[in-house]
């Protein structure tokens, strides 16, 4: 048995840190976000020069990484810095999808992504799907060599910034059914798409996405007619892991300047600290933090195992439970100061529990956890 | 005991219920069912309709012009308004200043600040908070200097709720450094007007402009500013938190929240059902309303022995902490129910001509979900409460 990180997941863990610590300053993040884009190019480059987005691909895709500790590496530190850039949109999601269904010409596109060159955006939920995977209702029909798109896509992430989105539309069966739904590399010029854009909560962009009378050619599909569930599936896996992970990162910042403001905030004469309504409290969320982080190596480490899904429903079952709990009572901590836009800590917490909204809540992975326990 | 209004109680309540329904404007209980900003001119639009019925004063006694309705009037009235989607009443000087010149005022300053404070002409904001004094609040440091016949204030007051629309501001100021923290402090009105003020906002973490820092520079205030006597002004600012306060526990706005929160768990779907049937979803549901339906009870008592004139003590600081909780526990699974669609930030999809982001219930429900953690900050933190009710139940 072996906890510690290998040597090059090590080097990765404190290149990112040093990185992000002194360029990703609360000051540089939050003119990123008020930034039209939302994003910045300058930082996205060379955090891919970095390596980082290279870390989430094996080696036969392009990368050196890939696997599940790899994703829990990088996305710790990225949510340790509140990064609003979406490595999990271009990267694990789309590029993940593109991996595991594309041809030889669809899967080209990876390298233009590993080096920074390439945005991607999963256009997957819809209005009324929730988190749902296998409720799609958009359309895909073939008119001789060519596909026809319609249909709507709800709070597609990146959508902007993207090349292409990854468009889930139905070939066959109904609205809920497993079967019957593919994916399409659309790029996001083509005519018929349009995007209605809008900032997010926790920073970065997503977009309301229309399909009205999309043409593309065949060979825009990605894998088979109809099979793509399965790839959905197991992208989604990889991208609750590395969500868990991120809000690994952003619990230990958020507690980090707990502890800080709880040893120099001064009332009645003494630390705020010293009152032990505030540090049994505070003691709270560090053994809830030791669980997080077996959650999250119990979900990193169960990646390729039969085990998977019953390891990542844990997983973010907890990490949402304990995320609300770190977020809500760190700011209460702090008082007054934490309800502050500019100050860290209101950031981080919103990166907390706005991950509760992408790919299920607690109680839609508790929910799953049952599911899967029972058979 | 009988757990029924009196027949006169429910008189007034549908006479509560037909003015609202009759004088709230639609697109103002809109605004705040959707959890918009109302602007200035929205809260003064509303103070005006209150204030020609003989309402806005609703506390106040008879001869400042009050309604002076009792305690149970006033329950009901707030919670009629809750559930109407009115705008609450901005409390600075309606239920916060106001009661402490009825008590502490001179003549004068009842007679020129009382009859402003319901037209509209002035509208105030609380000066006591500093960036050194949260809790703390005898410690703090802006100070006052007598010169003649003005006090010269310097220093800064900082979180100040919606200074950016005041006329005045009502602080407390330390006009003698040597005494013991609590007996040297002052209770000063400062026009906001005057040379030397500056107010700057701070935005707050859901992006909303709320509050403010203000800082003094040299700030000339006329002596007869000053309420009642100098140094005295502890006393007063006491006398406001232990004066009874009926509101505190929310139980009108967890009501309506409440409702809200059925009304989307009915239309939201997961799994293809309606998520009101999703087990996990309904149980939370059922544990907030058992508390809500239970903590409404409390109130009722706690408000009936007030109008029976008995003063409530830690009563209060109990209805703090178990209200607030409630209401952020609702605004939680508010945020939950709309599914992705809390992701959107909400300025941009509520105001403007941009078409709402998903069902318009959904654009304020996380911005809602984040300002409201300031309910267990504000108005004594929900520490300080438990810290009063252990205190004061231990004799310690
Ligand atoms: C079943 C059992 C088996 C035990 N076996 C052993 C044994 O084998 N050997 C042995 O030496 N002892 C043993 N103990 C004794 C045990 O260690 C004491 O009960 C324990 O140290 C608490 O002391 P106390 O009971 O005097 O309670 P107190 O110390 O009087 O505590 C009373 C309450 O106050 C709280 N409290 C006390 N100090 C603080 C503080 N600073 N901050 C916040 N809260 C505080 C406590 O948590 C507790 O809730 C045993 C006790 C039990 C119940
Ligand atoms: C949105 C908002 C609006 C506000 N509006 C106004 C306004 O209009 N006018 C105004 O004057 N003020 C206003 N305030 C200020 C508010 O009253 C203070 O935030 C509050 O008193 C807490 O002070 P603080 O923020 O400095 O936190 P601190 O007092 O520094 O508290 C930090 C933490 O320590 C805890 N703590 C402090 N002392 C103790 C203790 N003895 N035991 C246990 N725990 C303790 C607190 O509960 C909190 O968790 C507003 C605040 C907010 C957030």
């Amino acid at each position: 048995m072996n906890f510690d990180l290998t040597e090059e997941r090590q080097m990765l863990q404190d290149t990112l840190r040093r990185f992000l610590s002194d360029r990703y300053t609360t000051t540089a993040r939050n003119e990123i976000i008020e930034s039209d884009a939302g994003i910045s190019t300058e930082i996205w480059n060379e955090l891919a020069e970095l390596g980082v987005i290279g870390a989430l691909f094996t080696e036969e895709q392009g990368g050196f990484g890939g696997a599940g500790f790899d994703i829990a590496t990088v996305f710790e530190e990225l949510g340790r810095a509140g990064v609003v850039e979406p490595f999990l949109d271009t990267a694990v999601l789309g590029g993940g999808l593109i991996t595991a269904l594309g041809n030889a010409s669809q899967t080209a596109l990876i390298d233009d992504v590993i080096a920074g060159g390439l945005h991607l955006a999963l256009a997957h939920g819809e209005p009324a799907s929730r988190y749902d995977l296998s409720r799609v209702e958009a359309t895909a029909k073939v008119d001789g060599d060519e596909i026809v798109l319609n249909g709507r896509k709800a709070v597609v992430i990146n959508a902007e910034a993207a090349g292409y989105l990854i468009v889930s539309a139905r070939e066959g069966g109904g609205a809920f059914d497993k079967d019957g739904i593919s994916l399409f590399l659309v790029p996001t010029g083509t005519t018929g798409l349009t995007l209605q854009g809008y900032a997010m909560m926790s920073g970065g962009r997503a977009a309301e996405v229309t399909l009205d009378d999309v043409r593309l050619p065949v060979s825009a599909r990605l894998g088979a007619a109809g099979a793509g569930y399965g790839a959905l599936v197991d992208t989604v896996a990889r991208a609750n892991v590395a969500l868990a992970a991120e809000t690994m990162g952003a619990m230990e910042t958020a507690t980090e300047l707990t502890r800080e403001y709880l040893v120099t905030r001064k009332q009645f004469g003494r630390p705020i600290g010293t009152f032990q309504a505030l540090a049994h409290r505070y003691s709270d969320l560090l053994i809830e933090l030791e669980q997080a982080r077996s959650a999250v190596t119990n979900a990193a480490g169960n990646l390729e195992s039969t085990d998977r899904d019953l390891q990542i429903a844990a997983a973010r079952n907890l990490m949402a439970r304990v995320g609300r709990l770190v977020a809500e009572e760190s700011i209460q901590m702090h008082g007054g100061i934490a309800m502050t836009q500019e100050y860290e800590l209101a950031h981080i917490a919103k990166r907390i529990v706005m991950t509760d909204h992408r790919f299920g809540d607690a109680d839609y992975h508790l929910e799953r956890f049952i599911d899967l326990s029972a058979a | 005991m009988d757990l029924s209004y009196t027949a006169e109680e429910l008189a007034f309540r549908d006479e509560v219920r037909a003015f609202l329904a009759e004088k709230l404007p639609k697109d103002m209980s809109d605004k705040v069912r959707r959890g918009e900003n109302l602007g200035k001119e929205g809260h003064e639009l509303w103070h005006s309709i209150l204030n020609n019925q003989g309402w806005l004063s609703y506390s106040w006694p008879k001869e400042f012009g009050g309604a002076e309705w009792n305690a149970v009037q006033r329950h009901i009235f707030d919670d009629e308004c809750a559930a109407a989607y009115a705008p609450r009443i901005v409390p600075f000087g309606l239920s916060m200043l106001g009661p402490v010149l009825h008590k502490f005022g001179s003549k004068e300053q009842q007679d020129h600040y009382l009859p402003r404070i319901l037209d509209g002409t002035d509208w105030w904001c609380q000066g006591y908070s500093e960036p050194g004094a949260g809790s703390d609040l005898a410690s703090l440091k802006t100070k006052a200097v007598r010169d003649g016949d003005h006090y010269v204030v310097n220093g800064q007051k900082t979180w100040t709720t919606l200074g950016q629309y005041a006329d005045w501001i009502f602080c407390l100021v330390r006009t003698d450094p040597d005494a013991k923290q609590q007996e040297g402090i002052s209770f000063l009105l400062i026009d906001m007007n005057t040379p030397g003020i500056e107010v700057r906002p701070i935005v707050l973490l859901d992006g909303t402009p709320e509050v403010n820092e203000v800082f003094f520079d040299n700030v000339r205030v006329p002596v007869e500013n000053l309420v009642g006597e100098e140094n005295k002004g502890w006393t007063y600012a006491k006398y406001l938190l232990t004066h009874e306060r009926t509101g505190i526990a929310g139980v009108g706005f967890s009501r309506a929240g409440l409702d809200a929160l059925k009304r989307v768990a009915r239309i939201e779907t997961a799994n293809g059902r309606p998520l009101i049937e999703n087990p996990l979803f309904a149980a939370r549901i059922a544990q907030v309303e058992i508390d809500l339906m239970a903590m409404s009870t409390t109130n009722l008592r706690i408000i009936s022995q007030a109008s029976a004139g008995q003063a409530p003590g830690v009563e209060s600081s109990m209805l703090k902490v178990k209200g607030t909780i409630i209401r952020q526990e609702i605004n939680d699974m508010m945020r939950r129910a709309v599914g992705p669609y809390a992701m959107p930030f909400a300025s941009e999809t509520v105001e403007g001509d941009n078409d709402p982001i998903g069902p318009d219930y959904a654009g304020p429900v996380s911005a809602q979900y984040f300002n409201n953690r300031k309910l267990s900050i504000f108005g004594g933190s929900n520490e300080i409460q438990r810290g009063i009710i252990a205190k004061v139940k231990m004799g310690g």
